[in-house]
């Protein structure tokens, strides 16, 4: 039953859509029958769908049926997930962009000899044969294998893991090796984000940096500490700046949303003297990988005929599927020792919102808590119990769930948090435990371990969080700028302007600290909006200051989930690189119709309060 | 797929009353641009939105009807018939290689919602103008759709189209 509900539900869903197109019914009915909420959308009522007014059968979301939880998770622990390992680059990269080799850069590194790499990886982006479940066929997926072309290894989805260090400057070569036929969604242009590193520029992935079939591209990663190049941190940068849980993925401008749901996604995890992989040492977490998984979760919707994975070409509102896969599987299965585990969950998108909650579907009634690290993949001072995390599209939480109590038994990580379309969750509706998305099944029959590990319970205390203007007066913003997003009736806005790459549209000042206001204008719809270079730190969201419980708002991040008719308030530095970044609404769909702006980094910045 | 999930056959007429099937006659084989609009549109924003597509249009040059079509179809085919829509065209300067469209009334409301000009939210799908404000670009036999709002700076939007050619030179940037 557990594994037909989803399909039943669409139907329902379905039947529902058409009963009220037939009915013709108007708004005041909608009102009346209680269908529609003040805010103008449908209410889910018996998996009624919001989708209703786009009418077309063949427009909503109808996967084939697939059995849950027969197929193990892909794990670096296992093998199942790739771990990228270094290789000899021939010709040897150089701070110039080698354009007669077929480099697709155009502009040289800007700290290649400030921090010359010390490892050298290739990665290859092609296309490939994936399994996503047995119940389905084999899916022509784009992804990235690991080391160069001639290597000829098969790709995976998520791409392979890289494990990198802080000190430890990388440099990756990425091959486009992509075909021409796309098969029916994809640009074979790619430009490869990672996403919160604090990378150069011209390495950072922007969406206008993008190179073609047959071209490579140098990325450097100088894999450096925020603030290496000004006082007081100089020349190591600030240790509270230590990230962890980073990611990569396409960035092609317009065709994001397309590339990124296609396979072009993988982790980045950075370790350091604290945060060492080795529950022995530093912050004593638990080791890295055979107790610490990193889990993608990303939301498909596959073709009811041909079983193929179905990108909705012409859908502007945002798109759900109603499959969930966790590194590339549907509804897979962990097996676990009853002991700690670091996991470290991203939203992958393209436009879901989660709230993740452990299931016992035995206990329905009980509170399984565990305990956050970290916000944005950055972590927290100290771990913090939660009964749930919600996460908007590329945001990531590292959390560490202890089994021991657990034993013998089996739990699911299940989504509650009822999404009925691609604009967001904005009810915020709860559903009751056992009656949303069972995304992964945890087994808890692993032998017993020692565990080393710490306890959260203690108290450990990691990383404090760097000053603000808030927590220290002395530290002033250069410049305070608001950013209203909008809908505009055919994209998204920022400002009330649309993306255009060509312009930027203020200029930061290096090494300055800013104040940013994001506004959503409104009540239809959720954005994530994610900016590129450094984290930032929220000073308050809608009037009040950010929050350690239930939801735990506070840390460093890089996506900022902004609610229906929210306003929050950031404090962000920008230091150590120039070059033109972007700010953008990470739900995919918005950021490929506009929702996006550059900005540039200067030694002079400008003073533009609403650009 | 594709064809069969976005482009139903549906006959249509130009603003210069030929008539044409929408998959075989424009889409196929071809880069095009599609939006959607209506001459009585009480929306300030779509004369500004017109004058806008037609600078892109001369951005393009002789390109538009050599190898890039643009079309324009209406949301009020009852009013539009193929005479209004060319007074339309004409008083907007718009050059050939631009073709508006009508045709029966369930069949453009079906060609809106097939075409994705369509929002999740009722209340806001209702109005007409809020179908106005977007420009879908492709290229149909390399399988490349993506959209762009129409307002956006025309330069730009000739720009996104570049993009449709396949694989040619990295961009500088």
């Amino acid at each position: 039953m557990l594994i037909l509900r989803g399909n039943t539900l669409a139907e329902i869903a379905r039947r529902n859509r058409q009963e009220i197109i037939k009915a013709g019914l108007s708004r005041r009915d909608l009102f009346k029958l209680g269908l529609i909420t003040s805010g103008g959308y449908l209410v889910a009522k018996k998996g009624l769908s919001a989708r209703a007014s786009y009418a077309d059968d063949n427009e909503t979301c109808s996967s084939p049926p697939t059995r849950a939880f027969i197929e193990l998770l892909p794990t670096p622990r296992d093998g199942t997930m790739p771990i990228q390992t270094p290789v000899t680059l021939n010709p040897t990269p150089t701070a110039a962009p080698n354009t007669a080799a077929g480099e697709g850069r155009t502009i040289a590194h800007q700290a290649f000899t400030t921090f010359p790499p010390k490892k050298f990886y290739g990665v290859t982006q092609k296309a490939g044969q994936v399994s996503v479940s047995p119940d389905l066929p084999l899916q022509t997926l784009w992804g990235y294998a690991v080391g160069t072309p001639s290597m000829n290894n098969p790709i995976s989805v998520p791409g392979p893991l890289y494990v990198a260090r802080y000190g430890e400057p990388i440099l990756v070569r990425n091959f486009n090796q992509l075909p021409t036929n796309n098969g029916g969604f994809g640009k074979p242009s790619v430009t490869t984000h990672l996403h919160n590193g604090h990378t150069p520029s011209e390495s950072d992935g922007n969406p206008i940096d993008f190179f073609e079939i047959g071209h490579f591209y140098d990325q450097h990663y100088p894999n450096v500490l925020a603030g290496f190049s000004t006082q007081p941190f100089a020349p190591t940068g600030d240790i509270n700046e230590a990230m962890s849980t980073l990611w990569y993925h396409d960035h092609r401008v317009d065709f994001t949303s397309q590339n990124v749901y296609k396979g072009l996604a993988g982790f980045y995890l950075l370790f350091d003297q604290f945060d060492t992989g080795d529950e022995g040492t530093g912050f004593h977490l638990p080791s890295f990988p055979k107790f610490d998984i990193p889990m993608m979760f990303a939301d498909k919707c596959f073709d009811r005929r041909t079983g193929l994975l179905f990108f909705d070409l012409f859908n502007l509102d945002g798109i759900l599927g109603d499959k969930f896969t966790v590194n590339g599987k549907i509804q897979p299965v962990l097996h676990v020792s009853p002991r700690r585990y670091r996991f470290r969950w991203l939203d992958a998108g393209p436009s879901r919102f989660y709230q993740f909650f452990l299931t016992d579907l035995n206990h329905l009634s009980a509170h399984n808590l565990f305990w956050q690290i970290s916000t944005g993949g950055n972590l927290l001072p100290k771990p913090i119990q939660v009964e749930s995390i919600r996460l908007s599209v590329a945001e990531r939480a590292d959390v560490i769930v202890d089994f021991a109590p657990f034993a013998g038994r089996t739990l699911y990580i299940e989504n509650r948090l009822q999404q009925t379309d691609g604009r967001g969750a904005m009810d915020h509706v709860i559903l009751g435990a056992g009656r949303g998305n069972l995304v992964l099944q945890i087994v808890v029959d692993g032998p017993t371990v020692a565990d080393n590990s710490v306890n959260p319970a203690t108290g450990p205390q990691f990383y404090s969080l760097p000053s603000t203007s808030v927590t220290d007066p002395t530290v002033k913003p250069r410049v305070k700028r608001t950013f209203v997003f909008s809908d505009s009736d055919g994209g998204w806005q920022i400002n009330e302007r649309f993306f255009d790459g060509n312009h930027p549209r203020f200029t930061v000042q290096e090494n300055s600290a800013e104040q940013w206001t994001l506004i959503n204008d409104g009540g239809d719809w959720e954005h994530p909006i994610h900016i590129h270079l450094e984290e930032f730190q929220t000073l308050s969201i809608n009037g009040r200051p950010p929050a350690a419980s239930p939801l735990v708002t506070i840390g460093r991040q890089d996506v900022l989930r902004l609610e229906a008719d929210a306003q929050a308030t950031l404090f962000i530095r920008f230091r150590d690189f120039q070059g033109k970044y972007p700010m953008h609404c990470h739900n995919t769909i918005h950021e490929d119709h506009a929702m996006m702006l550059r900005f540039d980094v200067g030694p002079l910045g400008d003073t533009k309060q609403s650009p | 797929m594709i064809r069969d999930r976005y482009f139903p056959n549906l006959v249509l007429t130009t603003h210069e009353g030929r008539r044409v099937r929408f998959y075989d006659d424009l889409i196929k084989d071809r880069i095009v641009t599609i939006n959607f609009m209506y001459t009585q549109c009480e929306d300030g924003r779509c004369p500004l939105t017109m004058a806008n597509l037609v600078r892109v249009q001369k951005l393009l040059k002789d390109r538009v009807g050599r190898d890039i079509f643009m079309y324009s179809f209406t949301l009020t085919p009852d009013h539009d018939t193929p005479s209004v829509l060319k007074k339309y065209a004409t008083a907007y300067g718009v050059g050939p290689g631009w073709t508006f469209l009508t045709g029966k009334p369930g069949d453009m409301e079906r060609l809106r919602r097939k075409l994705g000009f369509a929002w999740a939210n009722p209340i806001k799908d209702a109005k007409k103008a809020s179908h106005t404000g977007n420009l879908r670009y492709g290229n149909e036999p390399l399988q490349l759709w993506s959209a762009c709002p129409a307002m956006s700076r025309p330069e730009w939007i000739v720009e996104s189209m570049s993009w449709l050619e396949g694989p040619k030179v990295d961009r500088a940037s």
